[in-house]
């Protein structure tokens, strides 16, 4: 059991390598329960579950939100435009309220990197961050993790190249120390206004054009780019970014061997990927979907101290 | 004022204004320093403070301090400003003008003056702004602000953006010989930057602050300075480049002095760690390189003032996510502190160099009184140990704020008895 989590998880940086290897484990017997006609099983029965969402969200909201019902856990959706954080409520008001209403977990999604930590350093209740600013996206990294562990057996030694706007990209640190630390290789690539500073210091390659990334790659994971950065400057138009970093078949045409693509949503089709790339026959980008759910379900079964010996018999609806 | 007199006797007594090192008793009569001297007999009356083993230096002088009245004083008053300096060993502080309203009239000069007139702890010497509201555009009344009492003008935490604002401000300022201080950063280079920029704000995921931001405005005053031979005096001076700007501006005889922070020579960027809000200032926290720049820079007189940028916030304003957390942290009662732990001790700076840097210098820099014991100089007087081990424990601070990143830090000397205008401002309570 040395590899039990902690309280909280609030990033990949702050886990082992045998904590992270647990958590995709324990997600294999729960990839069956979405499976079956009875979706449900009663792990997290009598759990109290707020899912704190202070800046909009639909996948990862729901993803959330099935694994805590499939679960059996009880549920209550905070969303920022319905709660007192609109009023100039603190954060860490907001939460020791809710704490007072005895709850036992909380996801939360907030625009402040660092956020997460802090909740969980206030309250007893278990934290999951579901994004933090530009900080990290643990569990969305997790469920990529599982996708290419399931696509290639292995992530030991693989090569995944990270492509587009990492400098405001919380999927992209998470992934970055969660594959470096189960030993895959990391490249970054996207233009340099892109790019945080001394990033090369986390231990990945930096990959100067995406023609670069598609010749040394695996896998790609390929960012969104959120259309307010080229009002900000940091790209001349959105026309060029998809010319000059755009993924396209034509470009992956040059690529050596066939490369696995990935996207953690929500996609500019026609942006950072083509169409005929994401809905194309080496896109992993559903899977990537349908694995969420059951990352998020081995999060919170180990979070509410469920042992990982027993996920087999929970994942078959079997009480604890 | 005081009839008896104070005599403080067998101290080592430090007064690099005129180069005197030996142990010596100083006699202080009517607010002035009366005699300097071995075995001065005990005057009638006077009033004895034992100092062997103890250093006597010109009180220490604090060239950029926030006291946040009038209109923040649930955060601080000139009267806790005034009293935490002096439990630092500070007999003046400079007051930047950021206040609410600004300090850019002399009815708020005048204000402050008489608040620490009142509170008759350290002196207060306002800064009033350059540009009225701090707002960039118009220069305020200079000679309206000195005649009130304005020591200097300064636009503090907002940078003067404006390359033709502080070039005016330069030239208008020699009329009356006074320093234009300034914070350098360029705006469009740090705008919502929370912290350096560098290989922990890329890990925190925080937007970070180039140091690029700094030196631009740091080679810009420079020059403003060269071409119109004002005095500039650069803030909290956090980067190597700045360092080295400096001193090749020094050399060539610009009008330039500049003054660094006990955080930026003991703290780097990585106590930013776990998004701890008592290390969110600006200029941020830099690298190891940096701040080993500003200990040589310290070192060699190229920057020549330790100030605390002392910037007192309510912990609920500090008990934030980082991005929304004010800038800023107090620094009053750690300073001297700090600067013998990691300046001296470290055999960077000598005692002597250390008073230069805390007292004589800033003085002579802002033309304040003070900063020398020579007989006939006014008696603002230090007594501290250099060596006593102490543990910095925030909640027995004077000042009305707590916000320190060196809580439960060990620290090595500190003062134990403050002496302005004759008077004693503030005696350590012995045991």
């Amino acid at each position: 059991m040395t590899a039990a989590l902690q309280k909280d998880l609030v990033g990949l940086e702050y886990l082992s390598a045998g904590q992270i290897e647990l958590i995709l484990d324990t997600a294999e017997p729960f990839k069956a329960v979405s499976e079956r006609p009875i979706k449900k099983v009663p792990a997290l029965r009598g759990k109290t579950i707020v899912n704190l969402f202070f800046e909009a969200s639909t996948r990862t909201r729901i993803s959330f939100e099935f694994a805590e019902k499939r679960l059996s856990a009880d549920t209550v959706n905070v969303a920022t435009p319905g709660s007192s954080v609109s009023k100039g409520e603190t954060l860490v008001d907001t939460a020791r309220n809710l704490e007072a209403m005895r709850i036992d977990m909380v996801v939360i999604r907030h625009g402040a990197s660092g956020a997460a930590q802090f909740l969980g350093q206030r309250i007893r209740s278990n934290v999951i961050n579901a994004g933090d600013g530009k900080h990290e996206h643990p569990t969305q990294a997790l469920l990529d993790m599982l996708t290419l562990r399931d696509r290639f057996g292995r992530l030991d030694g693989l090569r995944v190249a990270i492509c587009g706007d990492v400098l405001h990209s919380r999927v992209a640190r998470s992934n970055i120390w969660g594959l470096t630390k189960l030993g895959a290789e990391v490249g970054v690539c996207g233009p340099p206004t892109l790019l945080p500073r001394n990033v090369q210091e986390l231990g990945v390659t930096v990959l100067p054009r995406i023609e670069d990334a598609i010749q040394w790659a695996d896998a790609l994971n390929i960012l969104r780019l959120q259309l307010e950065r080229m009002q900000a400057g940091f790209i001349p138009s959105l026309r060029e970014y998809n010319r000059v970093f755009g993924v396209s078949n034509e470009k992956l045409g040059r690529a050596p061997k066939d490369l696995i693509i990935m996207h953690p949503g929500p996609m500019n089709r026609g942006v950072e990927i083509d169409s005929d790339v994401a809905d194309g026959p080496h896109s992993l980008i559903l899977p990537q979907v349908t694995n969420g759910v059951a990352v998020r379900m081995a999060v919170l079964y180990l979070l509410a101290g469920g042992r990982p010996e027993s996920a087999q018999a929970a994942g078959k609806g079997e009480e604890r | 004022m005081n009839g008896h007199g104070i005599l403080l006797r067998g101290g080592r007594v430090i007064d690099p204004s005129r180069g005197h090192d030996a142990v010596a008793d100083v006699y202080l009569l009517e607010g002035r320093v009366e005699a300097l001297g071995r075995n001065i007999g005990t005057p009638a009356g006077a009033m004895v403070v034992d100092a062997a083993g103890q250093v006597v230096a010109p009180g220490l002088i604090d060239l950029h301090v926030h006291l946040r009245e009038p209109g923040q004083e649930d955060l601080e008053t000139v009267a806790t400003g005034a009293m935490a300096a002096a439990a630092g060993g500070f007999s003046a502080v400079c007051a930047m003008p950021n206040t609410d309203p600004v300090c850019d009239n002399q009815g708020v000069v005048g204000f402050v003056k008489a608040q620490a007139q009142r509170a008759a702890k350290a002196r207060v010497y306002p800064i009033g702004a350059i540009s009225l509201g701090q707002q960039g555009q118009q220069l305020a009344e200079f000679g309206e602000l000195v005649g009130a009492g304005a020591v200097a003008v300064s636009d503090d935490g907002k940078p003067v953006a404006s390359s033709h604002l502080m070039r005016t401000a330069l030239e208008y300022a020699r009329t009356f010989g006074i320093p234009v201080a300034d914070h350098c950063e360029d705006p469009t280079l740090s705008a919502g930057g929370v912290m350096h920029e560098g290989t922990v704000s890329t890990r925190l995921g925080l937007k970070g602050i180039p140091a690029a931001a700094e030196e631009i405005m740091v080679a810009r005053d420079i020059l403003l300075a060269e071409l119109t031979g004002g005095h500039v005096h650069l803030c909290h001076m956090s980067t190597r480049g700045s360092v080295e700007l400096i001193r090749r501006a020094k050399e060539r005889g610009v009008r330039v002095t500049a003054e660094a922070c006990p955080h930026h020579f003991t703290l780097t960027h990585e106590a930013c760690e776990g998004y701890d809000t008592n290390a969110k200032m600006n200029p941020p926290l830099r690298e190891a390189a940096d701040r080993e720049a500003i200990r040589q820079g310290l070192g060699d007189g190229t920057i020549d003032a330790i100030v605390t940028d002392h910037a007192p916030h309510h912990y609920d304003a500090k008990e934030r996510e980082f991005d929304d957390a004010p800038n800023g942290i107090i620094g009053l009662e750690t300073s001297l502190g700090l600067a013998l732990t990691e300046l001296v001790r470290t055999g960077l700076l000598s005692l002597p160099e250390l008073v230069a840097r805390m007292s004589t210098t800033p003085a002579r820099i802002f033309k304040l009184p003070g900063g020398t014991l020579a007989p006939g100089a006014p008696a603002d007087v230090v007594v501290f140990d250099p060596e006593v081990e102490w543990t910095v424990r925030p909640e027995e601070f004077h000042s009305k704020s707590r916000n320190t990143p060196f809580g439960g830090r060990r620290l090595y000397g500190r003062a134990n008895v403050t002496i302005v205008r004759g008077q004693i401002a503030f005696q350590r309570p012995s045991g």
